[in-house]
Order: structure tokens, then C-alpha cells, then sequence
């Protein structure tokens, strides 16, 4: 198997899709000639050209209002939303239009859409280039919301993203896009949408994460295994559906819960998984739940000092794991 | 032969078209009151009415390949979907909220058209979203054709969208016609322009007079058309769907129309606009204009205008009668079709 | 030992004031017998033993005011020393609580969790202490048989993640298509050397109408019907407004006619309006009548869109308009598809009848054969029989069997030649 890394996986997930299906086209801000600003789909519009590799007008909500009309009348369109932090213009589209479609009209239209959108900080990126906004989406029943945290899973999920009749939105740690690397299997893989990944097993913690966090989690799993501390590491990876059976079962074996996200605290994808955990693993648990998460202030900030403060590392979520066994 | 102008596509219809666009418009009308008599007795919760876009509406329809090409209307277009090959009992599951409706099976409020069949895309309540969905499936459309995807001869050619002219203000509205602008879309989009958003006049929504004049900003084809006129409707559409389907480009039309009721049945437009303003209004009425045409071409009598409004409000006395007596929905049909199962179908080359 | 607590005398009371003793340390003392006396805002009231045994110790004297779940006091066998809980007393509020994993587990398997040394923070005992404590005891059930510890219980460790699926069929590369070699179409025998005679190359259209029309034979059973129609009606309705016509500029051709009698046929025979598919037969919604027009090196089929909603002069003159501009070759793309149906205009050459090939995807082509005076038996209104001279001509509709059987292609042909016999 290949070593690549995170976007190259992606990068072939889209170009055998595009190969093997005349009905998949790219459109978005600079995806053509320019390859995209992070370059995931480079060599794409030399290799299917401008009808197939669309760079759009810049204007989020048509990008993805003209790929819901697209996929309505039967082709199978990936809408690259430039950064997570501009996605608010196209919000309604996505909510309003392309997750309720299928239930409004009772099962008669439906939105085979795929929408990437890379996310998250660490990236000196600012307020606007760093922001992660997935528990708006997976907030909203008839969306789809993945996150890929492997060059494998990156290039699985796009496919299987595309090969689902609802629309799905692909969150990519933008920060791993080139330091995650990883093993990808040749031609056709499909993740499953709705099942997490067991990063690291492990007997006395599990830690809930997804995306760059879940990356962090497994480094900070190594750091504080030398120390005897054996966390398991559950990769969420598809955040809606939620794999609660996994979450569960994780919890059961451990009776202590972690949950890493690099969202604001409050009402952050997390919240929900500890709600899942209260709800349905209440009697397994041996510690209370903990999250670890952004403080609540705006956005990331800029400053480097600060962005730091801002953003969860490995360190912080190795401390974390320690507290929560030492109790 | 009477005198028509033979230059206009419309001189070209067959009486039997003619009756039947009179008779859409007609069958519009007489459902429009009968749902604000319903609504007054309680029995619906909702009506928003056609009154005064019925010639816009289905004379639009009739110029485009009906039933077979996209339409992404809004809410006022039930003479539309009556055009496109909808009946009163249609009309009335939705009104009624039944589980039978086509639309959404009793999940959107009336007025929220849908049929996948005819080509018509699912509507929502925030305007103008539903320009960019037709951009959309006209991008499909040319999109097939340059790769040459195999589509059947019966596909769509071109898009069809409306929306009032308050609609026009919003972002989507811009974005879509600038995707029709850069791509050559055949695309059709028709403002029905009432002179008001509920209650917000034209002057209050924009600097300019015709709507269309925003077409050059795009690079697309603007006409203005008298909306009360069906014939008139049809010539434009009918030329507008030509240059979509001859890969010439979208067309923006302005389709002045009147709203000869408040915007639904939960507005009260005596705040807004005086009741001789509308009375003058109700003498342009857009049926009586085509009844009056039809008589002068010899293509009509007025006792065939007579058999045919007994005939459509028999159609819905019928309706009610069926539909008011139809079990409403298991109220657990609330959870179903949140997603859609299984993949989507593997490419056949 | 037993502590006795200041109890919450009422909802909002918080704390209390001992007003007196009424034991001494080292009276034996019985459970509910009056121990003390308490004031609060709300209540005076005694408070009783919690349980047999002696009074150990006073902790708090009369006078003083104490929250509620203060220790006041404690009881236990005479002799026993209090000290140790004396020491413990100030930590007593945060004491170490037990988990809902370490109640369920002492639930079920009926542990004293007194027995067990915590190792948590605080001395809390842990799950892992219960853990280790059920592995010590022989008797205690295995400790993986505890659901909480069997693995893979849930998706967790089903090996689905990147499964691989069934690789879809492979598409032609879109961007790029490799030009089409031309299909053989039948075999061929290669010419013999010195043949006489010359070889005309094949023009792009006669390929293509060679590769249509075997495509459409091998993939269509045509059964051709013929009747015959008696034009008189139609000669008399033409000749009464050709020059009617002729003043808007419009050609009043017989094709016009055939067009809209046509589409009355397919009103009344749908499933002629149709194509056929594997799921079913697909009815059109719409009328699109396709012409079949010479042209100098083979045959162009436009198309008459929205035919059903047309008049006689609007059909004559789309037929005028498509037949001029298919032989200037100015016809546009989208003029020449969407046929649901096709006319064929065979009788101009003075063909009677034939067998026309349909032209695919659709299901029916009507032929209209030559136009000639006939000598015919007609009967008057009085029953009697005379031979009349009248312009007739045949008919021939051939159908896809597939999709349509005689009852419907009759239908379709009687249906039209009513229409044309009876046209005013």
C-alpha cells in the first residue's frame, strides 16, 4: 500500500470518482487551473478539464445552491466550500434546502450532494481561516457530516460520500492535510458512513475525538502509555449518523469518557456525545464526563501566543487523559 | 381566419390549446376561492392565492415542453401547477394536508409545490433559494450535453423558474443569474411582479422600473411583458424557451402582474393599499381579458365559457367533497423520510 | 459506630441551634429515644437515637448553631473509642462517593464496598478496585462475563470500516473519447478485384442513417398496417383556404394535416406516443411529430414540438419553416430531437404503401402513400349504392410490437382516418 498523506488521499478518492463516473464534477473558489488554494484537486482540470473541474464565481450559495440543483436533475456534483469560516453564506442552501429536501417533498426529490470543507486552526489562520462550525451541520437531521482523520478514511469517505443519496458534508482538518500521512489502500475503498474507527485500544480511558483531534489523541495516548496509562482512542469520524454503539461500547469497557473537540466548548459537537453517554452509559460510568475543548471567545485568534492558548495540542489532551485516570 | 398578429407564436395554437389555457386559469380561480371560503370556515389553516397571475402563470407553462421540462416555481403558482397537468383534487390534498398529497404528504404548509414527475423541484418558504436550484439543473443540462451523457429524447431542455418581484432583492437571485450569465444557461426566469412584497411596494425594493433591466448586468436576454395578457406571456416565454433550448442563453422576464388578494389568507391588505386601487386593478382581470380574446378571434362563445365554468366547479365540488372526507395523516408519518436509503445507482456507460 | 447529623428541619432550613442534651456521654442510649433537643427558624423539636448503643461523645454543645449534616454526636458498643471518626469529622462533606458503575457492580454481585480500599482520589473505590477485589475472591463470577467487558459488543470492532466494494463498471474516459471506429454493420464480402464499377465513400449522414435503420430493425418487431382514407374532405378544406393561408405567408401543405390527424391517433392510442424500456413502456407527455424530409444525400427527420397544441396554420407552418430549412441544412440541434412519433412522407415519389422503418428510440411511423383519384363504392343517405370518383390514398402505420399490438395500431389508424374524412 501507498503512503500518502491526508489530501492526497482525497485527492485520489476525487480522481477516481471523476474516472469512473462522468456524473461527478468538482465546482468551487480556484478548484480549476490553481488546483485549489490547498491543492486538493491538482492536476484534476488537466486531467478532465474546465467542463468537469469548475472554478464558480465566488459566491458560497451558489456553489452550493447550483450543486443542489445539479444533483436534483441527476448528476453527482462535489461543491468545495473554500474555508469552513465562509461557509454561513451558503448555510441556508445547505439547511434549508439541501437537508430538508428529501423529507419535504415525503421521498419524492433527493440531493446526492458532496460538500468539502476544510476546517479547524492551529494554522495562524485567524478569526476567518481557522474555524470549526461542524456541530452546526450535524445538527441538522437529513445531513450527513464526516470527518476524515486518516489519508485512507479521507479517500474512503469522499467515495462513500458520493455514493450516498443524501447530502454529505466532508470536514477536513486542513492543519493534517499534508502532516497526517498514513497507508492507503489501492483502487476502490468506501468508508462506512456512520461507523467510528478505533484509533488505540486501551483499557482505562476512552477518548472521543475526531479530525486533527484525533490525531492529537493518539499522540497524547502514546505519551502517557509510558506512564501506564492505557486510553482507548475512538475516532468519530462520521459525526452524523452518530456510532452510539461504539461510543457505548467503549464507555462500558472503561467507565471514563474524554471527548476532544477543537469547537468552541459550549454546545460544541462534544456536548452531544456527552448527552449520548448520560443518557445510555450512565451506569457504566466510574468517572464524570470531561470535554476538552476551545474556550468560549469568538474565533481562534490570530497571534501566535494566543492561537496556542487557544488551540488544543497533544500536551493538554495528555493531561487530561491523566486526570481522568487518576480518578 | 380573424385578425391575429401572425408574427407571435401564439397565433399558431390550436382552439383546442386555447380552450385549454383558459380552462387552467379558470379552474385556478374558481379552486383560489373556494380555499378562502374553506379557510374562513375552518377548515383549512392556510391558503396564499393566484388571483391576478393566472395568465402569467399558465401561459408560461404552455410555451415550455409542460410536464417534461425543470420548473422551480414559489408559492403563488398554483394556476401553474394546474397548467402543468395538476387537477383540483391535487390542490386540495394539499390544503388539506392529506396523506395523498403529492407535494409533501402533509408536511409543508399548502402552496409548497412539488411533483417529480412533471419536473417540478420542492419548495421552500426563504425566496429566491429556488433560482439557484434551477441555474442548477439547467447547469445539469448543458453539463450533460457537453459530455455527451447519454439522456433520454424526452429530457428536460431547459429550466423554468418563478418568483416575485420582492424576491428579487436577495443574494440568490443575483448569484443565480450570474451562473446563467457566465455558463449560457437555458434557463427561464419569470418575476411575476405584483408591485408587492406583502406589503412593500415596488419603489421600496428597487431603483429601477422593469426587473428585466437587470439581465444586461448578467449577460442574459430581459423582456417585460404584460402578465395579465396569457397570449402575450406565452409569445415571451415561448421565445425565451426557444433560445434556451437552441443553447442561446437565459432570459429574465418582468410579468406584470396584480395580486387581487392579500398575500395569504393571513394578511389584511386594506393596511396597504386602497380598495379602489384594487377594483381598477379587477378590471384587467386576466381570464376575462382571454375570454374576451378568444370571442373576438370566433375561438370561443360565451356559453362554452358558461359549460366550462360549470364544468371546473363541479371538478371542485368534487375535490372537497372526496378529500374533506380522506383520513388525515398516522401522525408517526412525522418521522419518516429524513434520508434517503441505499446508494445512489452505479454509472452505466 | 453511628454519627448522629443535624437533620434539615424543613425545606429551607439550613441549619440548626442545639437548645440542650438530654444524655450524657456514656448513658446507654435506644433507637428513637429523645437525644437532644434542636432550634431552628421554623421548628423546636426533639431529636431521636439513630440507633441502639452508648452516647460515645458529644460533638457539639448546647448553645451552638451547626449546618444541617453536621455530626453531633456518636453512638457505638460501650468501650468502643470515637476517636478516629473525631478526626475525620472537618473532611466529612466531601467523603468519597461511589460512582454508578461501582453501585451497579456492588449491586449485582453483593459487595460490602466497606470491605474494598479505594485507590481513586480520596480513597474513592474504583471500578478497577472492584475489579481487582472480584478476581481475589474465588467464588466471584469470571470477571469477563460482565457485559460491560465483553468486547465487540458493538461496532466498535466489526472489521467494517473500509471494506471494499464491488468496483463499478468502468466508464469511457468523458474527456477524452477516443473517436468511435465505425461498427460493422453486417458482414460484408470484400469486393472482388477488377470489379467493374465505383466506389461512392459513405457521407457522415448516409452512416449514419445506415447504422439507424439496422439499429431499428434488429431492435424493434415492425408489424406494418395499412387502410385506406378517403381524402375528399381534406382536398376540399385545403382548396377552400389555400389562398386564405397563402396571405400570411404560410404553404397550406397536406403534411399539416397528417400532423394533427396524427396527433388526434395518438391521443386515442398512447402507447403509440411511447418507447419501450426494460422496467415498462415510457407514454410521453408530450406531442413531438417528426417529418421525414428528403434531403440531396439522404433524410432529416425535424421535429414538430408541442404538435398537440397546435392549429392547422400553426402546424402547416412548422412544417413549412422545418422541411425549407432542412434542405437549406440550417436546422438548429435541438429541431432535429425529441421526436415521440415520426410521418413519413413516402407517396410523393408515388408509392402506394410501405413498410417504414421506426425511427428508435420511439415506437410508430406513420407512412402516407400517394394521393390519387380511386373509383369507389359510396352509398347516398337513401341506402343506395354508386361508384363515386374520390381522392384517396393509404395509410400505413408500422409499430414496435413490443410495445403495441394491432387492437392499438388499428386504433390509431381509425382515428386518423375519421379525422381526415371528416374535416371541416
Amino acid at each position: 500500500m501507498a503512503v500518502m498523506t491526508l489530501i492526497e488521499g482525497l485527492r485520489q478518492g476525487m480522481d477516481e470518482a471523476l474516472a469512473a463516473d462522468p456524473r461527478v464534477f468538482i465546482i468551487g473558489e480556484d478548484v480549476g487551473a490553481r488546483g485549489g488554494v490547498f491543492r486538493a484537486t491538482q492536476g484534476l482540470f488537466d486531467k478532465y478539464g474546465g467542463d468537469r473541474v469548475i472554478d464558480s464565481p465566488l459566491a458560497e450559495s451558489s456553489i452550493v445552491g447550483v450543486g443542489i440543483g445539479a444533483a436534483l436533475a441527476g448528476l453527482l456534483p462535489i461543491c468545495e466550500i473554500q474555508f469552513a469560516d465562509f461557509i454561513y453564506p451558503a448555510f441556508n442552501q445547505i439547511v434549508n434546502e439541501a437537508a430538508r429536501m428529501y423529507y419535504r417533498s415525503a421521498g419524492d426529490w433527493h440531493v446526492p450532494l458532496v460538500i468539502r470543507v476544510p476546517y479547524g486552526g492551529g494554522v495562524g489562520g485567524g478569526l476567518y481561516h481557522s474555524q470549526s462550525v461542524e456541530s452546526l451541520f450535524a445538527h441538522q437531521p437529513g445531513l450527513k457530516v464526516v470527518v476524515p482523520s486518516t489519508p485512507a478514511d479521507a479517500k474512503g469517505l469522499i467515495k462513500a460520500a458520493l455514493y450516498d443519496p443524501n447530502p454529505v458534508i466532508i470536514f477536513e482538518p486542513k492543519k493534517g492535510y499534508r502532516g497526517i500521512k498514513g497507508e492507503v489502500p489501492e483502487g476502490e475503498i468506501v468508508t462506512s458512513i456512520g461507523a467510528a474507527r478505533v484509533a488505540r485500544m486501551g483499557g482505562d480511558v476512552s477518548v472521543f475525538a475526531y479530525g486533527m483531534m484525533a490525531y492529537y489523541a493518539e499522540q497524547a495516548a502514546e505519551m502517557v502509555a509510558v506512564e501506564g496509562i492505557d486510553a482507548e482512542i475512538i475516532d468519530l469520524r462520521t459525526l452524523a449518523p452518530v456510532d452510539r454503539e461504539s461510543i457505548l461500547a467503549s464507555v462500558r469497557k472503561t467507565g471514563k469518557a474524554l471527548i476532544v473537540y477543537e469547537d468552541n466548548l459550549t454546545l460544541g459537537y462534544g456536548a452531544e456525545v456527552a448527552a449520548l453517554i448520560a443518557d445510555d452509559g450512565f451506569e457504566f460510568l466510574d468517572a464524570p464526563v470531561r470535554r476538552l475543548a476551545a474556550p468560549d471567545v469568538p474565533a481562534t485568534p490570530f497571534s501566535h501566543p494566543m492561537q496556542d492558548f487557544f488551540m488544543i495540542n497533544p500536551d493538554k489532551i495528555a493531561a487530561a487523559i491523566r486526570e481522568l485516570a487518576a480518578y | 381566419m380573424t385578425q391575429k398578429t401572425l408574427d407571435k407564436p401564439s397565433a399558431y395554437l390550436s382552439e383546442a390549446t386555447l380552450h385549454a389555457i383558459l380552462r387552467a386559469m379558470l379552474l385556478s380561480r374558481r379552486f383560489d376561492e373556494r380555499a378562502w371560503l374553506l379557510h374562513r370556515q375552518g377548515k383549512i389553516v392556510f391558503h396564499a392565492s393566484a388571483m391576478g397571475h393566472e395568465a402569467a402563470q399558465v401561459g408560461a407553462v404552455f410555451a415550455i415542453h409542460r410536464g417534461v421540462d425543470y420548473v422551480c416555481p414559489y408559492y403563488r403558482d398554483l394556476a401553474m401547477m394546474i397548467a402543468l397537468g395538476w387537477g383540483a383534487r391535487a390542490l386540495m390534498l394539499d390544503v388539506y394536508a392529506k396523506p395523498g398529497g403529492i407535494s409533501s404528504a402533509g408536511r409543508q404548509m399548502p402552496n409548497h409545490f412539488s411533483d417529480r414527475r412533471l419536473g417540478v423541484v420542492s419548495t421552500s418558504a426563504p425566496v429566491a433559494v429556488q433560482v439557484v436550484h434551477a441555474a442548477g439543473m439547467a447547469f445539469a443540462i448543458k453539463y450533460k450535453a457537453r459530455l455527451g451523457l447519454p439522456t433520454p429524447d424526452d429530457a428536460p431542455r431547459l429550466a423554468l423558474t418563478t418568483l416575485g418581484e420582492g424576491s428579487t432583492s436577495q443574494g440568490d437571485f443575483h448569484e443565480a443569474l450570474n451562473w446563467a450569465g457566465v455558463h449560457t444557461l437555458p434557463l427561464i426566469c419569470l418575476v411575476e411582479n405584483n408591485g408587492y412584497a406583502i406589503s412593500v411596494k415596488l419603489q421600496a425594493q428597487m431603483a429601477i422600473r422593469d426587473v428585466s433591466e437587470r439581465a444586461a448586468g448578467y449577460g442574459i436576454h430581459g423582456a417585460v411583458v404584460d402578465g395579465m395578457d396569457a397570449l402575450a406571456v406565452y409569445d415571451t416565454v415561448y421565445e425565451a424557451a426557444q433560445r434556451a433550448y437552441n443553447g442561446d442563453g437565459a432570459t429574465l422576464i418582468d410579468a406584470k402582474v396584480y395580486r387581487f388578494t392579500p398575500h395569504s389568507s393571513d394578511d389584511d391588505d386594506r393596511s396597504y393599499r386602497s380598495r379602489e386601487e384594487v377594483e381598477a386593478a379587477r378590471a384587467n382581470d386576466p381570464i376575462l381579458r382571454l375570454r374576451q380574446t378568444l370571442i373576438d378571434l370566433g375561438a370561443l362563445t360565451a356559453a362554452d365559457f358558461e359549460e366550462m365554468d360549470a364544468e371546473v366547479r363541479s371538478e371542485v365540488d368534487a375535490a372537497q367533497a372526496e378529500v374533506e372526507a380522506m383520513p388525515d395523516p398516522a401522525p408517526e408519518d412525522a418521522l419518516a423520510d429524513v434520508f434517503a436509503p441505499g446508494r445512489v445507482d452505479a454509472w452505466q456507460s | 459506630m453511628n454519627d448522629v447529623l443535624m437533620p434539615q428541619l424543613g425545606e429551607s432550613v439550613v441549619e440548626g441551634t442545639i437548645s440542650r442534651w438530654l444524655k450524657r456521654v456514656g448513658d446507654p442510649v435506644r433507637a428513637f429515644e429523645p437525644l437532644l433537643e434542636v432550634s431552628t427558624d421554623k421548628v423546636d423539636t426533639e431529636i431521636p437515637a439513630p440507633t441502639d448503643g452508648v452516647l460515645l461523645e458529644i460533638l457539639v454543645e448546647a448553645g451552638q448553631t451547626v449546618a444541617k449534616g453536621t455530626r453531633l454526636a456518636v453512638i457505638g458498643a460501650a468501650g468502643e473509642s470515637s476517636a478516629p471518626k473525631h478526626e475525620s469529622a472537618v473532611s466529612d462533606a466531601t467523603a468519597p462517593h461511589i460512582t454508578p458503575v461501582v453501585a451497579r457492580m456492588a449491586a449485582e454481585y453483593q459487595i460490602d464496598l466497606a470491605q474494598i480500599v479505594g485507590t481513586g482520589r480520596g480513597g474513592r473505590v474504583t471500578k478497577k478496585d472492584v475489579e481487582a477485589y472480584l478476581a481475589q475472591k474465588q467464588s466471584a463470577p469470571p470477571l469477563s462475563a460482565a457485559p460491560w467487558d465483553i468486547p465487540g459488543s458493538g461496532d466498535l470492532f466489526s472489521a467494517k470500516e473500509s471494506a471494499p466494494m464491488p468496483t463499478p463498471p468502468a466508464a469511457p474516459n468523458m474527456t477524452a473519447p477516443p473517436p468511435a471506429a465505425a461498427p460493422r454493420l453486417h458482414p460484408v464480402e470484400p469486393i472482388p478485384p477488377q470489379t467493374a464499377g465505383e466506389l461512392i465513400p459513405h457521407s457522415p449522414i448516409r452512416r449514419q442513417i445506415a447504422e439507424h435503420m439496422v439499429m431499428s430493425a434488429l431492435t424493434s418487431p415492425h408489424v406494418t398496417t395499412v387502410f385506406e382514407v378517403d381524402m375528399s374532405a381534406v382536398m376540399a378544406h385545403r382548396e377552400a383556404h389555400k389562398a386564405e393561408f397563402a396571405t400570411q405567408g404560410v404553404n397550406l401543405t397536406l403534411t399539416a394535416y397528417f400532423v394533427l390527424a396524427a396527433v388526434a391517433g395518438l391521443r386515442a392510442a398512447p402507447m403509440l406516443n411511447a418507447r419501450w424500456t426494460d422496467e415498462g413502456v415510457f407514454v410521453h407527455r408530450v406531442y413531438h411529430i417528426g417529418i421525414a424530409v428528403a434531403v440531396p444525400d439522404g433524410l432529416i427527420v425535424p421535429v414538430i414540438k408541442n404538435a398537440g397544441d397546435l392549429s392547422l396554420l400553426g402546424a402547416a407552418r412548422a412544417v413549412n419553416d422545418l422541411a425549407a430549412r432542412a434542405r437549406e441544412k440550417q436546422l438548429k440541434p435541438d429541431e432535429v430531437r425529441d421526436g415521440t412519433f415520426t410521418i413519413t412522407n413516402h407517396g410523393v415519389a408515388g408509392s402506394l404503401f410501405a413498410t417504414p422503418l421506426i425511427h428508435q428510440p420511439q415506437v410508430g411511423i406513420l407512412g402516407v402513400g400517394v394521393i390519387e383519384k380511386r373509383v369507389k363504392v359510396v352509398t347516398d343517405s337513401l341506402g343506395g349504392d354508386t361508384l363515386a370518383i374520390r381522392p384517396c390514398c393509404y395509410l400505413s402505420l408500422s409499430f414496435d410490437h413490443r410495445v403495441a399490438d394491432g387492437a392499438a395500431g388499428d386504433g390509431f389508424l381509425l382515428t386518423v382516418k375519421r379525422a381526415l374524412e371528416s374535416w371541416t
